[in-house]
């Protein structure tokens, strides 16, 4: 990175006297334009739906805490529980369903809010609205309206998918067929309004995020400063381009593939009814094809955020910008050609299997150039461990971990025994709970006082690292014996020889609980003592341009664009 | 680097200073090609929706083409070629929504494999009112597939039985010698042949075809296979 060395002020930008003139307060926040108020908005949904989704998971480690169902059962700890906050007044009134059907509506919300309600609006809505305009020199995004119809799409998107959850799916209330909507259990086995519902969910979803991968693709391609080529453009927007093109190649196939589910169960085509001649099979191809790119969507930004928060507080410009960037483009083009390796079973020949399991395989050479280039950055620099480059070098280890795995569940051989097992479920929460996660907190906390113009108590934001770091390991990582030991993920129940591990799993949680609770300490001390922020925060290792500007920065920027003369390179 | 001027800025640099400048509304610079952008982002969101539903037909005839995931080849003609190694084949029979008794008439049959073998299948109407049904076939090992061919079987069109009336089905069948060459199938012994029998799907005009004369239209949305 490092373009901006040499940012040219000719022109300071308080010399508008309406940079700083901000509407009313509806019209503000309800009909905003601005990229960073926006930015601002889908932060703070994404905090709110993660909260959201972190409960729903605790319901599921309360459950498989022991043997036995405990929670989802009537009468069981959960309603016992809201009998007692309620102070008797409800005797039967559950959040979620209490029964074995509510078990896997649940597993099923804590998906779907977590990726689409909580990592996506938070990487892409959040950061990439709040931070590539300015990183670009941009004034706002191309579309700024459009980019208000995006958010509030996906408010409608998550009224839609909250409902669901609340009226009857078929089996019981809400849809518990998984994230991946398989058919027949997406179509004849709910036949409910919650899974279209959720579909509908989907839908507007998908079309938030299309529209605002259009906005970041044109803004990024039109309205750099001068000087800002592209190969002298910060590494977080490089991934957010990235992310917008996987965004906008793969989403369309999610939606007409859950298009021909919706015609399917309402409107008597057959396109995944075996009965009619259709395939079932052919929706898992569809859904793939959307679901792996959408993987890489979810980590892509983070690997932007990790770059500069990497390079910040070594105090060194990134190693290797080009092959980073170009490595995020090959793991952007490999993305879409390895969809199959989430469905070895289906009973694919074994040259299909052979070339997956290769295409998959080299998907760890781009993703090893980005590891090795981080720590290459790190070596031999000036490093200040300060709260983002904790949860930086942790999102590096961790999604090492995660990515290792991934390369033993790669083999098709080997994924045969582990297909649809804990082993999966630890293997992707390292990467996306450990790794996505873990990059969220490290940009929240790196730009904290860029965005909120308040410092945020150092001590508090490395003690929640350090709570966090333990807890998710100790939940995620035992995830692994039991996978290996043969624990199918998506049941309510198991036998009592995994109940140790399942035990453990459980106490992570609770670690993991306090370390969020501690979080929400932060934003809350942060806004009572109100420490006035800086520009700069964090000296000379911070050089792009979101630095140059005050924090929180001027209602509208660069209305006289920035020019990038140095090339650092 | 190329020519800079006295103030450090390249040529290029300068002309993108000045088109910025061009103040549109509202202060801001005008806008250069952004419809321009965001309409090929939009070819691109309307292709790739094509591309899903274009996967539906694309499939099919893939899976016809390769016997991909055990799709069963329709022939024309038996193999010239008769090898001497012989082949179990094992029959299964079910029927999903439909008061019909659908049974095989033999558990197996041992064939060589190049030769053509003839079974039998019994399907009985236990309803009060004539059925059309379809038989919607797979095959077991999935590579066996592209192998198991037949010349002749009531899986081809749909099938209406009155009610009480019993009827028995041939099917004419062979295993193609390329069978023992391929690396996924060479190692296996035998092959099951699974039925499963789904009320056909008329749509509106069908039904009312369908209650003059047991003629069924193809379902919406995909027809069944019909070999090549």
């Amino acid at each position: 990175m490092a373009h901006a060395a040499d940012i040219d002020h000719h022109d300071a930008h308080d010399a508008h006297d309406d940079a700083d003139h901000k509407p009313p307060f509806i019209a503000r926040w309800f009909g905003s334009t601005n990229h960073k108020d926006i930015g601002t908005l889908y932060i703070i949904f994404a905090i709110m739906a993660g909260l959201v989704g972190g409960l729903l998971s605790g319901l599921i480690r309360w459950e498989l805490a022991e043997p036995g169902i405990q929670v989802f059962r009537p009468g069981g700890s959960l309603d016992v529980f809201m009998q007692t906050v309620s102070g008797g007044r409800f005797q039967n009134i559950g959040i979620v369903e209490s029964s074995k059907h509510g078990y896997n509506a649940v597993v099923t919300a804590h998906a779907l809010i977590m990726i689409f309600f909580m990592v996506m609006p938070a990487m892409i809505g959040g950061f990439g609205n709040w931070f590539v305009p300015i990183m670009i020199g941009a004034p706002d995004m191309a579309f700024p309206r459009m980019n208000n119809v995006s958010f509030w799409l996906l408010v409608a998107a998550w009224c839609l998918l909250l409902t669901s959850m609340f009226v009857d799916g078929g089996p019981g209330r809400g849809f518990g067929g998984g994230w991946t909507i398989y058919p027949p259990l997406s179509t004849t086995g709910h036949t409910g309004p919650s899974m279209d519902l959720a579909i509908l969910a989907l839908h507007l979803a998908g079309a938030s995020s299309i529209l605002g991968a259009i906005n970041f693709i044109t803004t990024i391609f039109n309205m750099r400063a001068p000087g800002m080529t592209l190969h002298r453009m910060p590494l977080f927007a490089w991934s957010v381009l990235i992310t917008a093109f996987l965004l906008l190649l793969s989403l369309p196939v999610l939606a007409g593939a859950i298009t021909m589910l919706l015609t399917d169960r309402n409107f008597g085509t057959h396109f995944f009814d075996p009965a009619a001649g259709g395939d079932p099979v052919m929706f898992q191809h569809l859904f793939w094809f959307f679901g792996h790119p959408e993987v890489y969507i979810l980590i892509l930004p983070g690997f932007g955020i990790i770059s500069h928060i990497v390079s910040t507080f070594s105090k060194k410009p990134i190693f290797g910008y080009l092959a980073m960037a170009y490595a995020m483009v090959a793991i952007g083009f490999v993305g879409f050609i390895v969809w199959a390796h989430h469905m070895y079973t289906v009973g694919m020949s074994i040259n299909l299997r052979a070339y997956f399991v290769a295409a998959t395989m080299v998907i760890a050479v781009p993703t090893g150039v980005k590891i090795f280039s981080w720590i290459a950055t790190m070596w031999g620099g000036s490093i200040s461990f300060k709260t983002p480059m904790l949860w930086a070098i942790g999102f590096i280890f961790l999604f090492t971990v995660g990515g290792v795995t991934g390369v033993v569940l790669s083999n098709a051989g080997i994924d045969y025994s582990l297909h649809d097992t804990y082993y999966v479920v630890a293997h992707f929460h390292y990467v996306l709970s450990l790794g996505a996660v873990f990059a969220i907190f490290a940009g929240f906390f790196y730009w904290f006082e860029k965005m909120w113009g308040v410092k945020y108590n150092e001590f508090l934001g490395c003690l929640q690292f350090w709570i966090m770091f333990v807890g998710v390991n100790v939940i995620f990582f035992p995830q692994h014996f039991l996978g290996l030991q043969g624990m199918p993920r998506r049941y309510v129940d198991y036998p009592v020889a995994f109940a140790h591990w399942n035990y453990v799993s459980s106490v992570g949680y609770a670690i993991t609980a306090v370390g969020v609770l501690v979080f929400l300490v932060i934003l809350i001390e942060a806004a009572i003592r109100r420490r006035p922020a800086e520009a700069n925060p964090w000296g000379e290792g911070a050089t792009t341009l979101e630095w140059t500007l005050s924090s929180p920065p001027p209602f509208h920027q660069f209305s006289d664009p920035p020019v990038i003369k140095a090339d650092s390179h | 680097m190329g020519p800079t001027s006295d103030d450090g800025l390249k040529p290029e640099d300068r002309r993108k200073i000045e088109q910025d400048n061009k103040v549109g509304t509202a202060g801001r610079p005008a806008k250069r090609s952004h419809l321009k952008v965001a309409a090929i982002c939009g070819v691109a969101f309307f292709g790739m929706v094509g591309a899903a539903y274009a996967a539906v037909p694309l499939y099919k005839l893939f899976c016809q083409a390769t016997g991909f995931d055990g799709t069963v080849r329709k022939a024309v003609a038996k193999p010239t070629k008769v090898l001497d190694r012989k082949i179990e084949i094992r029959f299964d029979a079910n029927v999903r929504n439909l008061p019909w008794d659908f049974t095989a008439l033999q558990t197996s049959q041992t064939v060589r494999i190049g030769d053509t073998g003839l079974a039998f299948f019994k399907v009985t109407n236990r309803g009060d009112k004539p059925m059309t049904g379809r038989a919607i076939y797979n095959v077991v090992p999935e590579q066996a597939g592209p192998y198991f061919q037949k010349l002749e079987c009531f899986c081809f069109s749909n099938q209406t039985i009155a009610p009480g009336q019993t009827v028995e089905f041939p099917v004419v069948y062979f295993v193609d010698p390329g069978f023992v060459d391929d690396v996924d199938t060479k190692g296996k012994s035998e092959i099951t042949l699974s039925y499963t029998f789904f009320p056909a799907v008329p749509d509106a005009a069908g039904a009312k075809q369908a209650a003059a004369t047991p003629r069924i239209v193809e379902p919406l949305g995909g027809r069944p296979p019909t070999g090549l």
